[in-house]
C-alpha cells in the first residue's frame, strides 16, 4: 500500500493507515514476544542460577511481578508520558490508559511515509519497560524485601525511566519533523543515537542498580563466605534465551522489517559472538580457565553494548565493540568491583552500565560511514536524505546523553531508595537473609527433596 | 565379619565395583560425601571470585564381608581405586558384631 508518488508530509490518520505494511505489522508482533521472552524466562533464569539456592525462586518472582507491574503502568500512563508530545523532558498524559489509540492508530517509524499499527508500537515498547526495572534486581539480589521493590519499580518507571525514554526516543516522527522542528525529547533534538535502548535500558538500569546495592549494603557474608551459583546450567539457559530474544529487541526497533533490520539482526549476532569469545579468551588467559559463567556473561556484556549501535554499524565494526565491551566489563566485574568492595551481586553494574556506556561511546564511531556505518538521517527534511556525520561531536553527544542517564537516574533512583529505606525499609531482617528469600518472603521453596 | 569403608574418587565407582563384585562381593552401599585429607580444598572461580572449598566431594563405598574374604576385598579395593595421585583415598576396616536379613531372619555370614 506505500505510494509510490512523493512523500505526503505530515499525512492525516487516514493516510497513515493506508501507509501500514503487513510485514511490519508481523515483525514487530513477533519482536514483541522476543524481547518478552528475554524477561520472562531468560532474564529470570539468567539471574535466578547465579544466587544461592535459597533465593531462587525470590529473584524469579520479582522479575515475574516486575514484567507485570511495569505492563500495567505502560498502558496507564507510562505510554503516554514517554511516547506522546509534552516538552523535552516529559510526554503529556493525552494517551493515558490509550485513550484514542485503536486498531486504527498509526505510530511513525524512521521511514517517510511508512507506520505501524499504534498499538504494536505500544506493544513493543512495553516489553522494554518491562525489561528494564527486572535488570536492577541483580544487584541488590538475595537482600531486598518483596513489597519494597515493588513499590520502586512504579516509582522509577514512572520518574526514571519514563522522562530517558523520552528524552532519548521521543520523536513526532519523520514527516512531522519538518513541521514541527522542536516537537521531540531532550536528546533526540541533540542528536544523540541509542538505536534500542543503550543509555534508556542499560545505562539506566545499571546506575540504579549501583545505587541500589550501595544504599542496601553487602549480602551478610560478602567476602567472607562463599557465595557460588547454585546453577550455572540455569544461567546458561537464561543467557541463551536473552541471546535470541535480542533480535527482537535490537532488530525490532528498527520498526520496519528491512535491511537495516537485517543488519542489526547480524551486528547482534556477530557482537555477542565476539564479546562471549573475548571474555573466554581473557579468562583463559587471567585465571587459566575459560568458564561457562565467562562465557555467558561476556555475550551479554556484548549484546549490551551493540544495543545502542545495532542500526548503525557494520558487522566488522560491530565485532570489534563486543570485543572491547566484554574486555572492559570483565576489568570491571573481576577487578573494579573487588577492589572498591561494592556487593553488586549478579553485576548489574558492571555489565549493563559499564557495557551500555561502552555501546553509547562507540556507536559514535561505529556510526560513521567512513568506518561502514550508517551515519544518520536529516529528517528535517522530507524526505530524510542522509545529513553529515561528524565523529568528535557526535562523540560529545553520545558522552551528554551517558552523563544525563546517569544523573538522572542515579539520583532519582537514590531519592527513591533511601525514602523507601526510611519509611517501610528495604532490607529484610537478617534471619530472614539468612534463612533465604524463597521461604521466608514466598513461602516455598525451588527445589523439595 | 568385617566392615570395610572405602573412601574414593567419585569417577572410581565403577572399577571399584567390578572389581569388588568379580571378587564375590555381593552387596554395597554406597553414599556422596564431603571431606578433606591431604588433597584439602579445590578452588572455583566464579567472575573472578574466588572460592577455595575446604572440602571435596567423595565417594564412601561401604561393604560387608566375611574374615575369609577380607583381604582379597581390600586388595581389590586398593587395585581399582588407585590412580597414584593425591586424593585417591582410604580403607577402614572394623569387625561387626552382628548381621541379620530382614526378609528371611538369616543371621550373620548367611545374611550378607
Amino acid at each position: 500500500m506505500r505510494p509510490s508518488s512523493a512523500p505526503v508530509p505530515a499525512p492525516s490518520a487516514e493516510a497513515m493507515a493506508a501507509m501500514i505494511d503487513k510485514g511490519d505489522t508481523a515483525w514487530m508482533l513477533v519482536s514483541t514476544a522476543l524481547v518478552l521472552m528475554m524477561a520472562i524466562p531468560g532474564l529470570a533464569l539468567f539471574y535466578g542460577g547465579l544466587v544461592r539456592a535459597k533465593n531462587m525462586l525470590s529473584v524469579l518472582m520479582q522479575v515475574l511481578t516486575i514484567v507485570s507491574i511495569a505492563s500495567l503502568v505502560w498502558v496507564c500512563w507510562g505510554y503516554s508520558l514517554a511516547f506522546t508530545s509534552g516538552n523535552a523532558v516529559i510526554g503529556g498524559l493525552s494517551k493515558a490508559f490509550l485513550a484514542g489509540v485503536g486498531p486504527g492508530s498509526a505510530a511513525a517509524t524512521f521511514s517517510n511515509n511508512v507506520y505501524i499499527p499504534e498499538l504494536a508500537f505500544v506493544a513493543f515498547q512495553m516489553t522494554f519497560a518491562c525489561i528494564t526495572p527486572a535488570l536492577i534486581v541483580g544487584a541488590f539480589a538475595e537482600r531486598v524485601k518483596f513489597t519494597a521493590l515493588m513499590v520502586f519499580t512504579v516509582a522509577w518507571l514512572t520518574l526514571a525511566y519514563l522522562p530517558i525514554a523520552h528524552m532519548v526516543w521521543y520523536w513526532a516522527g519523520p514527516d512531522f519533523l519538518p513541521g514541527a522542528p522542536d516537537d521531540a525529547g531532550l536528546l533526540w533534538s541533540l542528536g544523540a543515537l541509542d538505536f534500542a535502548g543503550g543509555t534508556v535500558v542499560h545505562i539506566n538500569a545499571g546506575i540504579a542498580g549501583l545505587v541500589g546495592c550501595l544504599i542496601i549494603g553487602p549480602r551478610i557474608g560478602h567476602g567472607r563466605e562463599a557465595m557460588p551459583p547454585h546453577s550455572l546450567v540455569v544461567t546458561m539457559l537464561g543467557a541463551s534465551l536473552l541471546w535470541v530474544g535480542w533480535f527482537g529487541f535490537n532488530a525490532g526497533s528498527n520498526l520496519e522489517a528491512n535491511g537495516l533490520a537485517a543488519l542489526a539482526v547480524v551486528n547482534t549476532f556477530v557482537a555477542a559472538a565476539a564479546a562471549a569469545l573475548g571474555w573466554a579468551l581473557i579468562e583463559g588467559w587471567r585465571h587459566g580457565k575459560p568458564s561457562l559463567l565467562g562465557g555467558a556473561t561476556g555475550a551479554v556484556a556484548g549484546l549490551v553494548a551493540i544495543t545502542p549501535a545495532s542500526g548503525f554499524a557494520a558487522p566488522g565494526t560491530s565485532i570489534l565493540l563486543g570485543f572491547v565491551a566484554s574486555a572492559i566489563c570483565f576489568w570491571c566485574v573481576t577487578s573494579l568491583k573487588n577492589r572498591l568492595g561494592y556487593d553488586d551481586s549478579l553485576d548489574v553494574f558492571g555489565v549493563h552500565c559499564v557495557g551500555g556506556i561502552v555501546g553509547a561511546l562507540g556507536t559514535a564511531i561505529v556510526a560513521d560511514p567512513a568506518l561502514g556505518g550508517q551515519g544518520v538521517l536529516d529528517y528535517t527534511r522530507s524526505p530524510a536524505v542522509a545529513g553529515t556525520f561528524a565523529l568528535v561531536p557526535q562523540l560529545g553527544k553520545q558522552a551528554a546523553a551517558v552523563a544525563l542517564t546517569l544523573a538522572w537516574s542515579g539520583a532519582v533512583s537514590a531519592a527513591l531508595f533511601l525514602a523507601l529505606n526510611a519509611t517501610i525499609g528495604l532490607r529484610p531482617s537478617r534471619d530472614v537473609e539468612l534463612e533465604g528469600l524463597d521461604l521466608a518472603e514466598h513461602g516455598e521453596r525451588a527445589y523439595n527433596p | 565379619m568385617k566392615l570395610v569403608s572405602a573412601i574414593i574418587k567419585p569417577f572410581k565407582l565403577d572399577e571399584v565395583r567390578e572389581a569388588l563384585t568379580a571378587i564375590g562381593v555381593s552387596g554395597l552401599t554406597v553414599c556422596e560425601v564431603q571431606g578433606f585429607g591431604r588433597q584439602k580444598g579445590q578452588t572455583e572461580i566464579y567472575r573472578g571470585a574466588e572460592y577455595a572449598s575446604s572440602t571435596v566431594p567423595k565417594i564412601k563405598v561401604e561393604l560387608v564381608c566375611p574374615d575369609s574374604l577380607l583381604a582379597r576385598a581390600i586388595e581389590a579395593l586398593e587395585q581399582a581405586a588407585r590412580t597414584g595421585a593425591i586424593g585417591d583415598g582410604k580403607i577402614f576396616v572394623q569387625e561387626v558384631g552382628h548381621a541379620l536379613r530382614i526378609r528371611t531372619g538369616e543371621t550373620d555370614d548367611a545374611a550378607i
